[in-house]
């Protein structure tokens, strides 16, 4: 048995006679019994790894194993043991909840009785029990979802691709969604999970690729990548806008790194940390501006992707501030 | 929890596999069109408003065609062909929602057999088609048709009806497939069913059709195997005393065309799922 769930080498994927580059060569090895997060923003090929991870496209060059079978040459073992969930809900309308979960049992080749039995169980667990015999075009957003990976968990599959699970949902039905992964990465599945959001791939993931324009542009634990950093936010608050300005245009000169302004509220990254928050008061003192707070913090997954790729990732999450009152300071 | 993957997977020949993953897909395809409302409309109500629109409107004097019984005995058994065709749209339109749907996709990553989506929409167009013979016989009846052939060859006219439009939907699945949305996939066969059906013998005689036109209304397939139903349901008649090779050139359209269409509609679901 290979020690990794997952295993990717140089894995290359073009589109269109290959004038389109979706995967320029990624690697990865997903360890077992964890969330592995495939962060980036739309197009930057998370999808296309998750198809190729789950045979269901070829990779152009390059190697896949899942459970140490290769997706190329092996495919069915290795669709007994993976389940695929994703951002479009594949369930089938016009079935019940129940007769889905059938389906795709029996598509899976398991035993009538257990079908029945897990099925039964899953929707148990899924709280879909009332609306297991009402068509699914009924159900909500959220309900789907929870159909969806009901589905891809009939099999037990020792192995869960979740490509972009809680895109579009609502914030209680994402918190459902994140209680039921961890559910199961506690019973022993391991996940390989794709987001755009930062603060999904905080909360589940212990390791994470960052993904951008079908390149590996980072990797490690979330921790890891905010280190590598090798800096932290020094967050001011002030009386006023206006303070706020003239703050900035007097701190500026400690780092070179982004910084934000928003409000009363001034963000610099900087290395230094204490020192550099020591530096600032040192120089708004001087200047006479006076502060109504200041923190250092370490700096959020936003953070790391922003200074990674130069943008930020292109939908965010709903957690993230209002676009309208941020004005990046570089760029005036 | 454990994660025994051989406890839980039946153990089966891959043949029986193949036929219980066509069985499946099949059974989801038929209960869709008892749910869906206009899918129910379309494949059993449509084809009985057709038979009275011929019977009653155009068939009362408009159309004469010199054959014991009636129009009627005309009509139905080309009625019965035209229903079948009509019906194998649902193929097309089935399969291109659920690659819409990124249903197919996840088909795709699971243990099934590979040409279960394919042959599971064919088998259960043949399935609906099966109930839409019953049911036309049913209403030709009540509205006056009177086959005189007897039951064996009135049975291996269905046979041959169901023979044929199961090879046809092979080619209505490569539509379905072809189209970028369901909507398309429907707009897309009719350029192509509208001249089979009705430029053809189904509803009167060729002959009475402009002559650059009877050479296609004579020797299209649907034509032909109208020609070959007709006969075995009514039995040697003054416009058709003898069969010729009908029957034998409808089955030979019939599998040339899956010759034909079936590796083709394979060859593009390999290529679009």
């Amino acid at each position: 048995m290979s020690e990794f769930a997952v295993e990717a080498t140089n894995v290359v994927r073009t589109f269109n006679a290959g004038s389109v580059q979706a995967l320029k060569g990624v690697s990865l090895r997903v360890p077992r019994g964890e969330v592995f997060g495939l962060l980036g923003p739309n197009g930057s090929g998370k999808t296309t790894m998750v198809r190729i991870l789950s045979t269901i496209l070829a990779p152009t060059s390059g190697t896949a194993t899942v459970d140490g079978y290769d997706v190329v040459t092996q495919p069915n073992e290795v669709r007994r043991r993976i389940g695929l969930a994703g951002q479009y809900a594949t369930v089938d309308e016009n079935l019940t909840g129940l007769e889905n979960l059938r389906m795709i049992g029996s598509l899976n080749h398991l035993e009538k009785s257990f079908v029945l039995r897990r099925a039964k169980q899953l929707l148990d667990e899924f709280g879909l029990n009332d609306a297991a015999n009402r068509n699914v075009k009924t159900y909500s957003g959220g309900m789907r979802r929870r159909l969806d990976l009901g589905a891809a968990l009939m099999a037990r599959p020792p192995i869960l691709f979740l490509d972009e699970p809680t895109t579009g949902l609502d914030p209680q039905s994402r918190q459902d969604l994140w209680s039921i992964i961890e559910g199961l990465v506690e019973g022993g599945t391991t996940v390989l999970l794709t987001t755009q959001y930062l603060e999904e791939a905080d909360r589940l993931c212990k390791q994470l690729v960052v993904l951008d324009k079908g390149t590996i542009i980072a990797e490690g634990t979330s921790q890891e990548l905010k280190t590598s950093l090798g800096a932290t936010v020094l967050s001011l608050t002030f009386h006023s806008t206006q303070d706020a300005t003239r703050g900035l245009e007097i701190i500026r000169v400690i780092s070179a790194k982004p910084a934000n302004i928003e409000g009363t509220v001034v963000e610099l990254t900087v290395d230094g940390g204490p020192s550099s928050a020591a530096e600032a008061l040192r120089r708004l003192d001087a200047a006479n501006v006076a502060l109504a707070g200041l923190t250092l913090r370490e700096p959020s997954l936003d953070d790391v992707f922003l200074s990674l790729t130069g943008h930020k990732t292109e939908e965010e999450g709903p957690a993230t501030d209002d676009a309208s009152t941020k004005r990046p300071v570089r760029n005036p | 929890m454990t994660n025994d993957i051989e406890t839980i997977h039946a153990e089966k020949g891959n043949l029986r596999w193949a036929i219980s993953d066509v069985l499946t897909m099949a059974r989801r395809n038929l209960l869709a069109i008892v749910r869906i409302p206009t899918a129910l409309v379309f494949s059993f109500l449509q084809p009985i408003m057709f038979v009275l629109l011929f019977r009653y409107i155009f068939g009362a004097g408009a159309i004469n065609v010199p054959i014991p019984g009636g129009y009627v005995n005309y009509l139905l058994p080309g009625i019965i062909v035209q229903t079948t065709i009509f019906g194998a749209v649902g193929t097309a339109i089935g399969l291109a929602e659920d690659l819409q749907h990124g249903l197919i996709e996840r088909f795709r990553a699971l243990p099934m057999s590979r040409m279960a989506v394919l042959a599971g929409r064919t088998v259960s167009d043949l399935g609906r088609n099966v109930v839409v013979l019953v049911i036309m016989t049913g209403v030709g009846m009540a509205v006056g048709f009177r086959p005189h052939g007897g039951l064996i060859n009135y049975i291996l006219a269905c046979l041959i009806t169901l023979l044929f439009a199961y090879c046809l939907s092979w080619g209505f699945a490569f539509i379905g497939l072809a189209a970028p949305n369901s909507e398309a996939a429907q707009a897309m066969t009719f350029p192509l069913i509208f001249p089979l059906t009705f430029a053809s013998g189904i509803f009167v005689q060729v002959s009475t059709m402009p002559g650059w036109l009877q050479p296609f209304a004579t020797y299209q397939p649907v034509s032909e195997v109208a020609k070959a139903v007709r006969y075995l349901m009514n039995g040697p008649n003054v416009i058709l005393p003898h069969p010729g090779n009908s029957v034998w050139i409808a089955i030979v359209w019939s599998v040339g065309l899956i010759a034909v269409l079936g590796p083709l509609a394979t060859a593009k679901y390999k290529k679009v799922a």
